[in-house]
């Protein structure tokens, strides 16, 4: 049953073949995919029609491909650029907050704690809508007491930006918060003895500790903003982001040239999987 | 306890306050109150209880919202049921070697994005996709059967997108169960489904709890794999809460219908943790 103890031949094979089947469920569709944005052909799914990189490259009125379609390359760029502003955003201030309920006391910090992590339990739907909701009578109460119209209070970029940091700052609390467990606190007391500000004890001593998780919350922040639709969707402007521009293109217009950016995700991600594996397992 | 603060107090926590504050609280009080306003036959907005009366008149709507949480309990369960095995053996038959690029394996479609892997299935269930064409080649029939547009495909979809979000918190959970429990437990002659229901899962279950959890938001909140892999007939609730706010603009009533579908997973997960004994603290880690 486990490592250590034998067990019959037929219980050992039919396990195996059920991991086996539950890893070709997992890589399926993402093999289909990758290898379809390869087919010369109009249409997303099957016949095989032979190879080609007419997905990628061609530049025709009938096949645009991926680096030829430039809505589609605007699209990708948003969503680098939300993805950054957003896991910045949000590994400042969840780290923050990470420091502030594992190391300080203060009144109502229960009630706090309770808010930080209800993102975890609040459908992406509904901070999409409430945000939006709340952003919009904001806008309104503006513009009717001081007569200024401020842009970035509807469907915008920024608001898509505020609304996606409204929940990675919970991910970036816990990744950095479950870090911050393990630190020795004695170190931080040594660097106060010392005569070092509090700010300069976390800055100097805390901060350099918390690295690792504070990178790799980075990371998932990051991720966690460029494939989010259900809340984006509700706080798009006029410039949608990859999630967003595939999700129209799929309902009104699939071309292969979405599996010519599936794969190149896949890839990426696959890639970088990998790396990080290979460099942590160096250590 | 009312020891001087010094700045970094302040430094920490203004801009944690204002999270909280402006993007957590202020936006679903918001939406309660938004979800009373009406605007009435003379064209005024007033105070009323109308967008709920209307979810209760309308039989599609209350059909939905039921037909959404069962659903999601439903294949919240199978995702569990699905995956036990797997995080079981990666955490503890298969060996270390294997386990690690096995595991990151696991979080390739998580990276991917839902969107993506979303679009994968459809191309696989529809008419002309991957899988009838293989069976066709097999020989075992003539025509394609229907299996994008169904309820089957929305299954498929949703339980693809969150049943990794399940594996993750059950292997950490497994990884701290000892070895040896098992072994003394299959010494003293327990048979393998004694071991499983008495040490395995009752230990795991930190991890079950907070994984189920996980799985069930991502399902009840989730429109993508509904809308893209579900038929006409697959209703799921955030449709309609979507066509409220995207398609007729009537956000009013869309913000009852929020309003009930937090109020829904919020009673759902309540239940839960009760039934577990677990705290929300411990869901995220």
């Amino acid at each position: 049953m486990i490592r250590s103890l034998p067990s019959s031949p037929l219980y050992k094979i039919g396990y195996r073949i059920y991991i086996a089947i539950f890893y070709l469920f997992l890589t399926m569709p993402l093999v289909t995919i990758s290898v379809l944005a390869f087919n010369d052909s109009n249409f997303i799914a099957l016949p095989w029609e032979g190879f080609s990189l007419d997905w990628f490259f061609s530049n025709t009125s009938e096949r645009l491909g991926l680096f030829s379609d430039e809505d589609l390359l605007i699209s990708i760029w948003t969503s680098f650029e939300t993805g950054f502003l957003v896991a910045s955003l949000s590994t400042i201030v969840g780290t923050f907050a990470a420091l502030l309920f594992e190391e300080e006391k203060f009144r109502f910090k229960g009630l706090l704690y309770f808010l930080a992590l209800a993102p975890l339990v609040i459908p992406g739907v509904i901070l999409g809508i409430s945000i939006l909701l709340s952003s919009t009578s904001a806008s309104i109460y503006i513009e009717d007491h001081y007569n200024i119209y401020i842009e970035s209070l509807g469907p915008s970029f920024w608001l898509v930006v505020f609304g996606q940091f409204s929940f990675c700052a919970t991910y970036v609390m816990l990744l950095v918060g479950a870090r911050l467990k393990k630190f020795d606190r004695t170190l931080e007391e040594a660097a106060l003895s010392l005569r070092a500000t509090r700010l300069q004890s976390i800055w100097y001593v805390t901060i350099p500790f918390l690295r690792p998780a504070i990178i790799g919350a980075f990371v998932v922040a990051f991720l966690i903003s460029f494939s989010n639709f259900n809340t984006t969707i509700f706080l798009i402007g006029s410039d949608p982001t990859l999630p967003v521009d595939l999700y129209s293109r799929i309902k009104f217009s699939s071309t292969p040239v979405l599996n010519a950016v599936s794969f190149m995700i896949v890839t990426v991600i696959t890639f970088s999987a990998f790396i990080n594996i290979y460099t942590s397992r160096k250590k | 306890m009312m020891k001087k603060r010094n700045i970094t107090f302040y430094l920490f926590i203004i801009p944690v306050l204002m999270w909280l504050i402006f993007l957590i609280v202020l936006p679903h009080i918001d939406l309660f109150l938004s979800s009373f306003r009406f605007e009435n036959d003379d064209g005024n907005t007033v105070f009323s209880f109308e967008n709920y009366l209307s979810f209760f008149q309308d039989s599609i709507y209350w059909l939905t919202f039921l037909r959404t949480a069962f659903y999601s309990i439903a294949i919240t369960v199978l995702a569990f049921v699905l995956t036990f095995p797997i995080a079981f053996f990666l955490t503890k038959v298969v060996s270390k070697k294997y386990s690690s690029f096995m595991t990151l394996l696991l979080l390739i479609p998580i990276w991917v994005g839902e969107l993506v892997t979303i679009y994968g299935w459809m191309i696989l269930l529809s008419d002309h996709g991957v899988i009838n064409n293989f069976l066709i080649y097999l020989g075992l029939m003539d025509t394609p059967i229907k299996m994008l547009y169904t309820d089957f495909s929305m299954i498929i979809g949703l339980l693809y997108m969150s049943m990794l979000f399940m594996i993750v918190p059950v292997m950490s959970a497994l990884d701290s169960l000892d070895d040896s429990l098992i072994e003394a437990a299959s010494d003293l002659g327990a048979s393998k489904w004694t071991i499983v229901t008495k040490i395995v899962i009752p230990h795991a279950m930190p991890g079950i709890a907070s994984g189920g959890i996980m799985v069930f938001m991502l399902i009840i909140g989730d429109y993508v794999a509904p809308n893209i892999l579900g038929g006409k007939s697959s209703l799921w609730f955030t449709e309609q809460i979507y066509n409220f706010f995207l398609t007729t603009i009537d956000w009013s009533q869309g913000a009852a219908f929020g309003f009930l579908l937090l109020l829904l997973s919020s009673a759902i997960i309540w239940i839960v943790l009760k039934i577990t004994g677990q705290k929300l603290e411990r869901v995220g880690s």
